[in-house]
């Protein structure tokens, strides 16, 4: 391995660098989605890769959702390893029948006799002034059906190899990209780390904070502001959403005393909802406050210019954290 | 000429090649060289699978099964359907097609499991080139393109090699053809040029509602908005079904594209053991569809203008005897699942958190049965 620095490359582009490894690695990987060829995808996620694996590889697919993930699921029965891209978070719903009853399932339909190695990626969440649609965080609904792997990536160097081992994965995976933070740089790392598992982003010993995809970056602006105050917080990475790492979560916070789980998706019924239910069902005595929740509001995800003031920010994280470290 | 378009066409062309009165006919589009011999082994799988659909409906009657969906009345569509697939083509069934899972040599107690309970469907596709049973209402039209577009990338099409070029039959029905998914199997497919033949089995009702409430046009017809030939068969008339299906899957192994076939049959039964059609519907309908029984037509045939012995059918009945008496000692003996095994197959590689919640499960059964021992 070299010494040099490796240069910073940006989420997107860590992205692309990650499919083509997969697909240079796994000829039966194929992307497929709405504008993935010759556009690159309306994030250029996908930029380049049908140039050089070609229109069989990369398919630029007709505009149906269900379709997308339904002759996935077609595909992988004929042992093809399916990437497929949807748009925008917002937009997944027409395909999802096909994925909570058929790609969550088959599996078991099958008594095991029919793997479903299929990546979804979807582009989420807010914060880039968009119309309606576009800003959604829907992980939630498929943390909640059996048979689905959840992930989301915070930054360049887990973009990289998290995809690469999504892909990899005989079990399908969502895996959620946090567009805000697309064209954000960071180096890529040598090696990776498992999947399934959450990641202590910034030791501290008074406060737990655990955080994915796009406020993984905000908690820890936070967190800089807090030590300014005096206080010490550690910051979780979650990196996965179903299965939980619960033993990275529950050391922190038997360590800490306390949490705040922050995400962009709505409260109810949360991904932060399941993290506080079992914090308090496996380390009710470590707790020196009650967990708590900086989150989307239970509306609709409202204009673009008032986003900010909606979306969890470093105000409400550290409103929360005072909340916390004060009881 | 003028097309007009009425509500639903009164008497749309249809391919039959055996009239109900067991006469056969040609049809200028769809020639069929067949022996007797072939005819009669036809006629073996006619009585056989809806041998296997009455001792199912007994079976249920019984207790044994907790539902079966019948297929009396769609059995030649079904065989002759089944038996114009190769070796190496790919079938997708909802979960009606019992007479094409029997010709793909999938044994009828492997489909029991789902209706008894026992399982979720639990075979493998590859075995026998069928897939599991399919319930959301036409999901599997995605499925079958899908798999459509890996035999396209494989290279299996229009090679002129027999072994190795393969196509895919997709089985729906009326109702199905309301769904989007199957419409955008249908645009997926005619955009790839996909090898792949839609065979619908038109049998009228969708539980309780009319083809009228699915359809303005006959359901072959939509074919050609999609850019594909759409072909009416007579679903009772089981060389017609061989023949069209036959031509069919030919062209899409020959990179011809895809083909919408719609088989014109009736549901004799109600839409599943848990039906009850006089709500809904006339006797007087189902009279009229028995005099079109897609067995007795080849019976008829046979008897009258075949040289088939009567030592044929006694054989036939003897093996349907047989084959009920397999599945009635069979499914009995189908064995429950352990309650842990619910958690087996979720995943590939099962999460910690998830082996947790069994040995939890585990524990408390077992808990259970030491206070119950």
């Amino acid at each position: 391995m070299s010494e040099e620095p490796k240069t910073p490359v940006t989420m997107a582009k860590a992205l692309n660098d990650g499919l083509r490894k997969a697909m240079e690695a796994d000829a039966k990987v194929v992307i497929m989605g709405e504008d993935v060829g010759k556009l690159g995808g309306v994030f250029r996620i996908t930029d380049g890769l049908q140039k050089d694996f070609g229109e069989h590889r990369v398919i630029d697919t007709p505009l149906a959702e269900s379709g997308i993930i339904g002759t996935a699921v077609g595909l992988a029965i004929r042992g093809y390893r399916p990437v497929c891209e949807i748009q925008f978070d917002g937009f997944v719903f027409p395909g999802f029948d096909q994925i909570v009853s058929q790609v969550a399932k088959i599996h078991t339909r099958s008594a095991g006799l029919v793997k479903m190695p299929i990546t979804i990626r979807i582009p989420f969440g807010g914060g880039i002034g968009a119309v309606e649609h576009h800003s959604e965080s829907p992980e939630s609904y498929f943390a909640h059906a059996p048979g689905l792997k959840i992930v989301s990536c915070s930054n360049p160097s887990d973009a990289f190899w998290m995809i690469q081992q999504a892909i990899a994965s005989d079990d399908p995976v969502i895996f959620f990209e946090p567009k805000r933070r697309y064209w954000a740089k960071g180096a890529v790392e040598d090696a990776p780390t498992p999947l399934h598992t959450s990641r202590v982003v910034r030791p501290g010993s008074d406060l737990t904070i655990a955080a994915y995809g796009p406020m993984v970056t905000t908690v820890l602006e936070a967190a800089s502001v807090a030590a300014d105050e005096g206080h010490d917080l550690e910051v979780i990475d979650l990196r996965t959403l179903s299965p939980l790492d619960m033993p990275t979560i529950l050391d922190s916070v038997r360590k800490t005393g306390r949490l705040i789980v922050v995400h962009e998706a709505w409260r109810n019924v949360s991904i932060s909802s399941e993290i506080a239910a079992r914090v308090q069902e496996k380390a009710f005595y470590s707790l020196e406050a009650p967990i708590l929740r900086v989150t989307g509001y239970d509306t609709q995800y409202p204009p673009s210019r008032i986003e900010e003031e909606w979306l969890p920010n470093v105000d409400r994280i550290l409103d929360a954290v005072d909340h916390s470290l004060s009881f | 000429m003028t097309e007009h378009v009425h509500a639903v066409h009164p008497e749309p062309d249809m391919v039959q090649l055996l009239t109900p009165e067991g006469q056969r006919v040609e049809h200028p589009d769809y020639p069929l060289q067949i022996t007797d011999d072939e005819i009669a082994a036809l006629y073996r799988d006619l009585v056989l699978v809806r041998r296997i659909d009455t001792e199912a409906i007994a079976l249920q009657r019984q207790g044994e099964l907790g539902l079966w969906a019948s297929l009396l009345g769609q059995e030649a569509a079904q065989i002759g359907a089944g038996r114009a697939l190769r070796t190496q083509d790919m079938a997708f069934p909802s979960y009606r097609e019992h007479g094409v899972a029997w010709c793909r040599g999938v044994d009828p107690l492997v489909l029991l499991g789902l209706f008894r309970g026992t399982n979720l469907g639990g075979f493998s596709p590859y075995d026998h080139n069928f897939n599991l049973y399919t319930i959301v209402i036409g999901a599997q039209a995605l499925h079958a393109t899908g798999y459509a577009m890996g035999v396209m990338r494989d290279g299996a099409v229009g090679t002129g090699d027999a072994e190795r070029d393969t196509a895919v039959l997709a089985f729906f029905g009326d109702g199905a053809s309301s769904q989007g998914d199957v419409n955008e199997a249908f645009v997926w497919s005619a955009a790839g040029n996909l090898p792949i033949v839609f065979f619908c089995q038109n049998n009228q009702w969708a539980i309780s509602e009319p083809v009228t409430t699915q359809s303005r046009v006959p359901l072959y017809r939509r074919a050609a908005g999609f850019g594909f030939p759409g072909v009416r068969v007579d679903g009772n008339d089981v060389l017609a079904s061989l023949a069209v299906t036959r031509k069919a899957l030919d062209d899409a192994r020959n990179a011809q594209g895809p083909m919408l076939i719609e088989a014109f049959t009736y549901r004799m039964n109600p839409h599943t053991t848990s039906d009850d059609p006089t709500r809904y519907r006339l006797a007087d309908e189902t009279e009229t569809w028995k005099l079109k029984d897609p067995i007795a037509r080849v019976k008829a045939y046979l008897t009258r203008q075949a040289a088939v012995s009567h030592d044929f059918f006694d054989d036939v009945e003897r093996e349907s005897q047989a084959l009920a008496e397999h599945i009635r000692v069979g499914c009995r003996a189908l064995p429950n699942p352990t309650p842990e095994s619910v958690f087996d197959d979720v995943f590939c590689d099962m999460p910690d958190e998830l082996r947790e919640q069994r040995d939890e499960f585990v524990a408390f059964v077992g808990s259970i049965e030491e206070v119950t021992a």
